[in-house]
Parts: structure tokens; sequence; C-alpha cells
């Protein structure tokens, strides 16, 4: 079966210079949750925005679902790969919550019923139906954040990717958005240095530092592997045991 | 603007007024206020029939008179000029308690004051029973340039989040002991004006981003149709038809 998600040897530099990728590899299975840890600036956004045409890779490629990434197909590429950003604010846009879910299909050429379906849907993947004609700035952060898993996931992606999902949100909506995400039938790419939720979240994670990919495996492995961790400026919080992770 | 949870200007409700469709109560608004404007200044009963039709839609729209009372507030700096031309005008003279006035500032002034709280009266009958989202896409269907209400839309959606940041900008420099009275203090002010400009220009391309990511490409999908019938437009000339007939009328019984 083709994966989801295939990443090979992509290297990008930014227009100033600036290397962000060195030759990054990895494939991720239809259906796997696997998380993309790593420290600020190690260039996981930048990784991210590779995979939906939003930056193209200097060299390398990345192909979604058999689809590779190249311009003249860069509207299948969006839909099939959906970007929850960590901002929320920045994602919602559209004067009411129906509104901006409704915007990524309607690009996608949807209209009437059918349109309406996929936003009730996707609203009540994320138990929002009931804000749907409510304007996104009065709803609370966590709030804004399920209803921009929302708008992506109105648009039926092969591939969803959370960047930074757990980053500003309160422990019962952090919970909240853990029981929506493991609900979903999708592969999922989620991007983030908080441990623990990529424990939760993702069986399988890929560790990148400056601009590589250091490490690919279980997710309580790599995060059993103090060395590892300390390697890549990623640590576990306070009163988090790595030998209790080895017992799970 | 605020932190407040509904907006200060819209009222909820489902009265025929809020159930109208927003185009036609833009497009009945604007000609009602041409009619008023139109108006000769001296047809006192004139103005008198407008203000009780205007009381007579908010009563059909649920909005208090109180709370449009309230809304007229906003006019007062422009009143203030009118305030003024009694006193500052030249030619015959008359004195109202003790007080020499012009009668041309007079006049000017009755007709700005009359007309203007008119006008915004009716705007702010509007504001109340329509939603922002809907008076955006009333103004789509009016035909205004889809590049100008997508501006607006995201002004509108985008305004709180800004005003949210200066907040918190603010709260952060009186923590560190800024307390700004004189003019030479305005350094940090102005230093949060630049930084918060760049913010928000880096948000616009976030935002973009966002929205390129969702398939994006240039033009903002049409959601739905929003056509008004024909009885419905016909129910919202009738105030600016009625106005215009009271204007004819002045002109034509003016002495």
């Amino acid at each position: 079966m083709t994966p989801a998600l295939e990443v090979e040897g992509v290297a990008f530099a930014y227009p100033d210079g600036h290397q962000a990728l060195f030759g990054v590899s990895f494939a991720i299975q239809r259906g796997e949750r696997v998380a993309l840890l790593g420290p600020n600036g190690a260039g996981k956004t930048t990784l991210v925005l590779q995979c939906n045409g939003v930056l193209m890779p200097g060299a390398g490629r990345v192909v979604v679902t058999g689809l590779p990434v190249a311009t003249e197909h860069l509207k299948e590429i969006r839909r099939r790969v959906g970007i929850v950003f960590q901002d929320p604010d920045d994602q919602l846009f559209m004067p009411t919550v129906a509104e901006d879910v409704a915007f990524g299909p309607a690009n996608l050429g949807l209209r009437g019923a059918e349109l309406e379906t996929r936003v009730k849907a996707a609203l009540a993947a994320v138990g929002m139906e009931e804000h749907a004609g409510r304007p996104p700035h009065h709803l609370s952060f966590g709030q804004r954040r399920r209803v921009a898993v929302a708008t992506v996931l109105a648009m039926e992606p092969d591939i969803l990717i959370l960047d930074e999902p757990s980053s500003n949100l309160d422990p019962a909506s952090r919970r909240e958005l853990a029981e929506i995400v493991t609900g979903l039938e999708v592969t999922i790419l989620m991007v983030t240095h908080d441990l623990p939720y990529a424990l939760q979240l993702c069986p399988r994670a890929l560790v990148m530092n400056r601009g590589a990919i250091t490490a690919d495996g279980p997710t309580a492995e790599l995060l059993a592997d103090a060395e590892l961790l300390a390697a890549n400026r990623l640590e576990l919080p306070f009163g988090f045991d790595p030998a209790a992770l080895r017992a799970r | 603007m605020g932190a407040g949870h509904a907006h200060p200007l819209y009222l909820p409700g489902t009265s025929p007024l809020h159930r109208a469709r927003p185009q036609c109560k833009i497009a009945a608004s604007l000609l009602f206020v041409l009619a008023v404007v139109a108006t000769p200044r001296e047809a006192f009963w004139a103005f008198g029939l407008y203000a009780v039709a205007l009381a007579g839609v908010a009563t059909v729209g649920r909005v208090p008179l109180s709370f449009l009372a309230r809304r007229l507030v906003i006019e007062l700096p422009f009143l203030l000029f009118a305030v003024f031309l009694p006193f500052v005008g030249q030619g015959e003279r008359v004195e109202v308690l003790g007080v020499p006035m012009a009668v041309g500032g007079l006049w000017g002034a009755w007709n700005i004051v009359a007309k203007g709280t008119l006008g915004v009266a009716a705007s702010a009958i509007v504001a109340a029973t329509t939603p922002v989202a809907e008076l955006l896409r009333g103004l789509e269907r009016l035909r205004l340039p889809k590049l100008l209400v997508t501006i607006a839309g995201f002004m509108v959606r985008y305004a709180d989040v800004i005003a949210d940041e200066v907040r918190r900008m603010r709260i952060a420099r009186i923590s560190r002991g800024h307390d700004p009275r004189w003019i030479w203090q305005a350094r940090a002010v102005a230093a949060s004006a630049g930084t918060l400009f760049i913010r928000s220009y880096e948000r616009g391309e976030r935002v973009y981003l966002a929205m390129v990511s969702r398939g994006y490409a240039g033009a903002m999908p049409v959601l739905e149709d929003l056509g008004a019938t024909r009885a419905q437009w016909l129910a919202a000339l009738c105030l600016p038809a009625m106005a215009a007939l009271v204007a004819a009328t002045a002109w034509g019984v003016r002495p």
C-alpha cells in the first residue's frame, strides 16, 4: 500500500540563506499517528509547510498518498494534507464558525447540501455543532482550537498535521482535544515538544533536531532514552518517570 | 471592539426587521437618508414625519428607543460643530434668550442636527437588527467590490484580536513601572505601536498561509445565495418611498 506521506531527502533553505532542512526522510503509513518531536527551531514547522507545497524543497521530494507535491496539482495536495496551525486566530478568519469550516471545502468546489453535510460532520467530530453560528472570537481558546481542527477535517484530508496542538490549552481542553484526536480515523502527524501528549496520542515518534531526523521509533522507547532526549534538547516534565514508560 | 461578548451595536432578536434581507435594509436606509438630506430645512413637519416613521420601524424591529438614544451619542462630536454656527455666522441676527445669533447659522445648525440625527438613527436601527456578518454579505449583494468587503470582514474579525494585543502590551508596560503622564514619555507607547504593526503584519502572513493551506486561490468562495424576493424588496422600500414622497411634497408646498 502507498504510504500516506513519504518524505525523501528533503533539503530546504530560506531565501535569506538560512538552511532549515538537511535531507529529511521518513514515511508514514495510512492510519498511523506519529509525533514529530523537536526543540524550538529544529525545523518542524518548515518541514510541515513542505508537505502541502507552501514551501517547495530545494532538493528531495514529498509524496502524499502517491501524489508528488508539485505546482501542477497543489489544489489536490492541499485537499489531501490538512494542516492545523498553532494559533487558531490565524486559522479562523471568517465571520462565523460555520462559514470558516465551509471555507476549505468551498474552495474545493463543494456547494449546497453537500457542503452543509461536510460542515456539520466536521463540527460534530469536534463537538462544536451548537456553536456553528457564532463568531470565532466569541469562543474560548480551547473551542477555537477545536474549530480549527474542524476547518481542516471538513476537507476530508488523507493526512492531518497538527502543529503544537496542546499549546496554551488548559488541562481539561487538552484532554478533550486528545479524546477528539484519538476518535478520528485519519492519519495524523502531530508536531510538538509536549512529550507526554505525544506519548498519550502517538504510538510512533520522529525526533528532529537542527534540520534532520535524529531518531524514529516507538514513542515510549524514545522517551525512555535519557541520552537521546538530552542530545536533542528534549526534556520530560518534572516528576515524569521514564522507567514507568518502559512498563507500559 | 472591547471584551464584550456580543457586538455592542447588535440586539439579537427574531423580529420581521431582523429577518429582512441585509441588502434590502442597507439600500432602504441609504435611500431614506438621501431623501432626508434632500428635504428643505424649513419643512419642520417633514422632519417630524421622518422621526415618527423611524420610531415605527424601530418598534417593528423591537429596538427600544432608549437603546437608540444611547447609540445617537456617537454623533455628538459632529453636533459640537453645529452648535458654533449660530455664534460665528454672518448676516442678520436675532436675540435668543438675550444672546445675539446669526439667523443663517441657526438654520445651518438645525439642518445639521435634524438630518444628522435622522441619518444616524436609521443606520443604528440597521446595525441593531443585522449581525455584522450579514451586513457584509448584504454589501456584497449590493455589488460592493468583493475585495473591499473581504477587507472589511478581516477588519471586523481581527479588531478584537488586535485590541487584545494592545491591552496585553499596555498591561506589560505598566507592570514594569511605566506611568506615562507627559508627552516625552510617549516613546514607549510609540515603540509598542511599532511592535504591534510588525506583529499584525506577521499575523497577516500567517493568516494567508493558513488560507492557502485550505485551497485559497485568490477568490473567496460564495457560500449561499441570499437573494431577496420582489416582495422583500417592496417591503423594504416602503420607508424610503414614503420619505421621497414627503421630501417632494415639502419642496412643492414651499412658499
